[in-house]
């Protein structure tokens, strides 16, 4: 039996609220210390506890962290769930079980690991509450010793998590050596699976998006911060909060140079926001789905009547309520055009943690600089999951504050009106309340007005405004962060996506490539596009827009962009709200391109591809 | 009675026709109104001028908002020289709480009407109350939509009629009575055909620190000045019961009331103001919140148009305070005090690294 090392994907199948989520982080990042690439997807249900979840830990010495469809390992630790996922397993793949959930016959071909979980606790803590906690850690140990992860690592993963907590400490460090003397002694490695030291993550940290984003929002001077609780979005405002009380609080006063309000609806929340705005501070929500379709009259009024404003979505899947824990890209053209009447937004698309970091900070300085709402487009995967990211660099430059006069400024100016856009880039000054020079003073309305801010239904003005806000978007398209173009020699088609999609980008071309199918790739970076986008469409005959959603929004925003080459626009799309997998990607356009795929190597071969 | 006015020794007296920040009257005026001749909220808007001038309040200190209504309307017909924010319908408290948030340096005048606050923006209203936003929120409250022409709203008394004979049957809802209700440290109800009144509960609201609302019943004289509505003028009239007399006493003035002992009452403001109430028919005591419920019911009982301070809390915290924020607006705090120092992030990308001093990662399991 060959071994195969450092690529295989760990399926962990147990109850919601079972304490599951310290056992897996403990395991992830005892792989992580050990410098082998590994990425964790979390499935959970809507649900506080009960429903069935499930963790899967993918650890790939290519360094892929997209979604794999397929593992290799499962642990069976939810009865609910057993049959099915055991059914899920392929020939030759490992299935640890808990002794006590009673499964039907498992066929021979499977490598079945079957541990007494319960009676390994008996002797850890007379506790039944406790037991059903730790016993998870039970598995730990169990992969831990049949894997090859030393001791040492997991010790060091367990105290970074509960090293705070001395009596848990202690009893999951127990119930770890259980599980692994348990192993070591009764279940003689029959699998090829291994975990070997690489150096993949020297230096590297392990962070969610929403983690990120939270920290790029804190270093871009946040200070107001107005949310209503919704997941997947939650996490950010709360992680923000977590670091605002440690980093912007002043330990001798208790003063606070930040604002954290959780309104009573999303429609409160983007009112503060835009209030605060209007008023000079730099001030941002953030939400998902249901909220943004609340926002949407106020981010009309942010649009026309010009305030800066940082919206973030962290996107979850389906129309209503959908499936709120569960992911997608399917908000992008509503977003871009959120409200009624001819609205435009600048939106941007983090596709890493480090992006959300960069972005929690440039969302600002863009907003301010255009006077405008301009939304952050996440999705529960890139927010809620855990990366392997470079350290996130300390910003390097000052912050930009846009167009606002000054008191001194206005002294010198023979008039000042609100809407006068006389740089010609469509960006009008500002001034904000508190400006002494009463010449700076100005009525903002949402209902019609001219260039003074003076309330008309003159036709004429009507127009012009709205053409100098066309003007301003046109602006933005060089404002916004621009695409990341890398290309295949050779290649006769171009590949276009944006947001967590990417992972599975990266690992899809290298499929495709494996069939003998070079390719250009363009990650999309924001909206609107720069002239980039049709430099890259114009340098190949198929363009394929993949993207999280069933009506390929993105791609119909392409069309629109490239006119007369929109022809070459094909979409491929992936929306079961689970975070799309790089076959999802490099299959149907090997069949559009009448390829086939390099076959994949069964399980148990995998070591010789 | 009299004020004396309070002059520094040397200081030189201030030109006739001025307050005591230089301005004339007519600093405080706005654009034209665009509203109906006759309509109550004119004279609401001519009180905000008059009350203003006379607090002497500096325009760049003041931002103006609103909603969307005819009454939504009036931040343009008044204090010119400030800043404003017509928000959109049933929205203003939120927009109010922004710009707090962001300049706590800003006196808030916020006015809404009944559709605006009694509907469509009752649930962004009880919030803003519930934090104690400082504001001073006016409804001007006439019963009906006038803008989309005489619709009922949901103050519109029981019985009273369209201009069409419809009866509305459903509940007024009392937004005094839900303010009281939701710890309001300022509540009042007033006419804007009472000048006398209006005035000095606007100077007084001016010098609160929390949320200030006072409902100005305000007649439309298009849509709901008929007979049969309950607030027309000549209703509002018959069944206003004011429940005091009231002058405001400005900080900067000295405290001189020529009334008989024991006929006032006395309501200090934070800021060393006091608002002087004179006793009619009853002594009512103003820092009562259950004599204020009580006095609201019995005047549904008995259909009565009960106006003046219903009740009043200095000692309630503003939410700035509840959010511990500094003295200086946050919108003009420099970089350097919203950027942590590069060694903050080190030591979070420290944490990251090791894990060490993070909370486990979010979501279920």
């Amino acid at each position: 039996m060959k071994s195969v090392v450092n690529d295989f994907s760990i399926h962990v199948a147990t109850v919601n609220g079972s304490g599951s989520q310290t056992a897996n982080s403990v395991l992830l990042r005892a792989i992580f210390q050990m410098g082998i690439p590994v990425s964790g997807k979390n499935l959970f249900p809507s649900n506080i506890a009960g429903l069935p979840t499930w963790f899967t830990i993918r650890v790939s010495r290519d360094g892929y962290v997209a979604r794999r469809k397929q593992s290799e390992i499962l642990v069976v630790m939810n009865p609910e769930t057993a049959a099915d996922d055991i059914a899920a397993m392929p020939p030759g793949s490992v299935i640890i079980l808990n002794e006590q959930i009673q499964v039907g016959s498992i066929p021979g071909d499977r490598i079945v690991y079957r541990v007494p979980m319960p009676k390994l606790m008996e002797a850890i803590t007379t506790d039944v509450r406790l037991r059903r906690l730790v016993v998870n850690m039970i598995y730990v140990g169990v992969l831990a010793e049949k894997l090859g992860i030393h001791e040492d690592e997991i010790e060091r993963a367990l105290d970074a998590q509960l090293g705070r907590k001395p009596k848990a400490l202690a009893l999951n460090h127990a119930a770890v050596r259980a599980g692994w003397e348990y192993a070591r002694t009764n279940l003689p490695k029959s699998d090829p699976f291994t975990l070997e030291r690489m150096n993949a993550n020297q230096g590297k940290i392990l962070i969610e998006g929403n983690t990120a984003g939270a920290l790029g929002a804190m270093f871009g001077g946040v200070t107001v911060v107005t949310w209503y609780p919704i997941t997947p979005s939650s996490s950010l405002v709360e992680s923000l909060i977590g670091y605002l009380e440690k980093h912007r609080r002043d330990a001798k006063s208790g003063e606070a140079t930040y604002a954290v309000v959780q309104a009573e609806d999303e429609i409160a929340a983007i009112g503060m926001v835009l209030g605060a705005g209007w008023a000079g501070a730099r001030a941002m929500t953030s939400t998902s789905g249901p909220g943004i379709s609340l926002m949407a009259e106020f981010a009309g009024y942010g649009y026309y009547a010009e305030i800066p404003a940082v919206i973030w979505d962290i996107q979850r899947i389906g129309p209503s309520t959908g499936l709120p824990t569960r992911t997608s890209q399917a908000d992008i053209s509503f977003v871009h055009q959120l409200s009624h009447g001819d609205t435009r937004h600048p939106v941007l698309l983090p596709s890493s943690a480090r992006d959300c970091y960069d972005f929690g900070m440039q969302a600002f300085d863009l907003a301010e600089r255009l006077q405008a709402p301009v939304f952050v487009l996440s999705d529960l995967d890139l927010a809620m999951n855990l990366w392997t990211s470079e350290p996130f660099p300390y910003p390097d430059q000052p912050w930009d504050r846009g167009k606002v006069l000054s008191d001194e400024q206005l002294e010198k100016l023979p008039k000042f009106e609100r809407y006068r856009d006389s740089d010609g880039d469509g960006i009008p000054y500002r001034t904000l309340p508190g400006t002494k020079d009463s010449k700076g003073t100005y009525f903002t309305r949402g209902s019609g007005h001219d260039e003074a801010a003076r309330y008309t239904e003159s036709p004429e003005v009507y127009q012009r405004v709205m053409e100098r806000l066309a003007r301003k978007m046109a602006t933005a398209r060089n404002l916004v962060p621009p695409p990341v173009i890398t290309e295949d020699a050779g290649a006769k088609i171009g590949l276009i996506a944006f947001g967590s999609t990417h992972w599975a980008m990266v690992e899809a071309r290298d499929q495709l490539r494996a069939a003998g199918l070079p390719s250009g790739y363009l990650l999309l970076k924001a909206l609107p596009f720069n002239d980039d986008l049709k430099r890259f469409a114009k340098d190949y005959e198929r363009l394929y827009v993949v993207e999280q959603n069933r009506d390929g929004q993105m791609a119909d925003l392409v069309r629109l962009e490239l006119g007369d080459l929109a022809t070459r626009v094909r979409s491929v799309r992936h929306f079961d709200g689970m975070p799309i997998d790089a076959r999802a990607v490099s299959e149907p356009i090997l069949a559009l391109e009448g390829k086939t795929a390099a076959k994949a190597a069964p399980v148990a071969e995998g070591a010789a591809r | 009675m009299s004020h004396q006015k309070k002059l520094s020794p040397g200081a030189p007296a201030p030109p006739a026709n001025t307050n005591r920040v230089g301005l004339t009257r007519a600093d405080y005026d706005g654009s034209k109104t665009t509203l109906c001749p006759g309509c109550g909220h004119n004279a609401i808007t001519g009180g905000i001028i008059q009350a203003a001038f006379e607090a002497g309040l500096e325009p760049h200190r003041v931002a103006k908002l609103s909603g969307i209504g005819c009454s939504s309307k009036t931040p343009a017909y008044f204090l010119g020289r400030s800043h404003g924010f017509n928000a959109v319908h049933g929205r203003m408290p939120s927009i109010a709480t922004g710009v707090h948030l962001a300049n706590r340096e800003l006196l808030l005048i916020g006015v809404s009407g009944d559709g605006d606050t009694a509907s469509i923006g009752l649930g962004q209203f009880c919030h803003l109350v519930r934090r104690n936003v400082p504001v001073v929120y006016i409804v001007e409250n006439n019963g009906v939509y006038g803008l989309t022409k005489g619709q009922f709203s949901a103050t519109a008394d029981v019985g009273s009629t369209m201009k069409s004979g419809q009866i509305n049957d459903l509940m007024p809802i009392d937004l005094c009575a839900i303010a009281i209700e939701l710890g309001c440290g300022f509540v009042a109800r007033s006419f804007s055909g009472d000048q006398k009144q209006l005035r000095p509960l606007l100077k007084a609201a001016f010098a609160h620190r929390g949320t200030a609302v006072l409902d100005v019943i305000s007649p439309c004289v298009t849509f709901a000045d008929h007979e049969g509505s309950t607030k027309s003028y000549a209703a509002v009239k018959e069944h206003d019961s004011p429940l005091h007399e009231i002058d405001f006493v400005p900080y900067y003035e000295d405290i001189h009331v020529d009334y008989e002992p024991g006929t006032t009452r006395e309501v200090q403001m934070p800021d060393g103001s006091h608002i002087v109430l004179k006793k009619l028919a009853q002594d009512y005591d103003p820092t009562s919140r259950d004599r204020a419920s009580e006095v609201l019911h019995e005047a549904r009982r008995e259909s009565k148009l009960i106006t003046g301070l219903l009740y009043v809390d200095e000692a309630k915290p503003p939410f700035t305070d509840e959010l511990k924020l500094g003295p200086a607006a946050l919108a003009k705090l420099p970089l350097e005090r919203v950027r942590p120092e590069r060694a903050v992030l080190d030591a979070i990308m420290e944490q990251l690294r090791t894990g060490k001093g993070i909370a486990a990662a979010s979501g279920g399991g």
